[in-house]
């Protein structure tokens, strides 16, 4: 297959049922994909099998897919509905307190911290990610979309189904919430 | 304070703790804070919040789950295809077993008539609870809440 080909092409062949043009989405998506899921999850291996099965199902729905869309803003909704439906049928399973919540974030390397600052750095960020862990879902959500996987407000509203307004205030929202939960540790 | 004010407030402080207004809009904050000044500790608690997060992303995952994303993904896709065939051959089979296994039991002389009725009857009280399963389950689906939601 032509390395050139665009994605527009590729998603018409997808559609087509050609796998090796949907392959080629997946290597495309497959990273937000799999950080999409772990946000949600918090477990790498269910954001690993989740992903992945929000692909099958996107490939035995492409034929349903409008090109104008973005293929990733549609693949999260299923990734979306998909966890959905996995929580309501894991709900005895699903603790709020993760027990990986520790490998699931890191530091972006500074080199000007020093030592000392580098340690309460990471007791803070340690701290944050407990929090963020901790908050409802739809405000969890949207932190993590905007603060960690950098989408845009546009992108978040489509990706959400909701209206650009909504996005704004609701990220304004979680960001107090979650500033509000931080007091208590930036006061220490 | 109207709740439009408030909105656009909100807006614009999201968009300064983003580090993505423009000098029209940073105008429009100075004067929105001048005006209402207990949002401006707001504005820079939640800028603070922001300079720890931008220190942290998301842990990658080992190199080989990449390497074998697709590859798993593909496999899932013809097992389900598989698996659907497979279910088409498992049904026609089975029913035509049942079919013949009804038939030779109706043209058997030498079985009692109260045994084919018993069994007839099994047979036919099985297809009813299935049936009435499947049909469960689509009316739970149209009612359903989750109904948008992919199984």
């Amino acid at each position: 297959m032509n390395k050139n080909i665009s994605e527009q092409s590729l998603l018409e062949l997808s559609k087509d049922g050609d796998k090796d043009a949907f392959g080629m989405i997946v290597k495309i998506y497959m990273e937000r994909a799999y950080f999409s899921a772990l946000a949600l999850t918090h477990s790498e291996s269910d954001a690993l099998d989740l992903s992945q099965e929000a692909f099958v199902r996107a490939y035995k729905a492409m034929h349903s897919f409008k090109t104008e869309m973005k293929f990733f803003t549609w693949y999260y909704r299923i990734l979306k509905n998909l966890f959905l439906n996995w929580k309501r049928d894991n709900a005895k399973f699903v603790n709020n307190s993760n027990e990986a919540d520790e490998v699931l974030f890191e530091s972006i390397e500074d080199a000007g911290y020093r030592l000392d600052r580098d340690y309460e750095k990471k007791e803070l960020e340690k701290i944050l990610w407990d929090e963020i862990n901790s908050l409802d879902s739809q405000f969890r959500e949207i932190i993590i979309l905007k603060d960690f996987q950098n989408y845009s407000y546009q992108e978040i509203a489509e990706m959400l189904e909701i209206p650009l307004g909504t996005v704004m205030s609701r990220l304004y929202s979680a960001r107090k919430k979650l500033k509000d939960r931080m007091k208590v540790y930036y006061e220490q | 304070m109207n709740s439009d004010s408030q909105n656009r407030l909100e807006e614009l402080i999201v968009r300064e703790v983003d580090g993505i207004t423009n000098e029209d809009e940073k105008n429009e904050l100075k004067n929105l804070l001048e005006k209402y000044p207990e949002f401006e500790k707001e504005l820079l608690e939640q800028k603070k919040l922001k300079e720890v997060s931008s220190t942290m992303k998301i842990k990658n995952p080992s190199p080989e789950v990449f390497d074998s994303y697709w590859v798993r993904v593909y496999n899932r896709i013809e097992r389900g295809i598989g698996w659907i065939i497979f279910s088409i051959g498992a049904v026609i089979l089975i029913t035509y077993g049942l079919f013949k296994f009804v038939e030779a039991l109706i043209n058997d002389s030498q079985l009692e008539l109260i045994v084919k009725v018993g069994i007839i009857a099994i047979l036919a009280g099985l297809v009813i609870l299935l049936v009435s399963v499947i049909r469960e389950k689509f009316t739970i689906r149209k009612s359903d809440k989750y109904k948008e939601v992919q199984r």
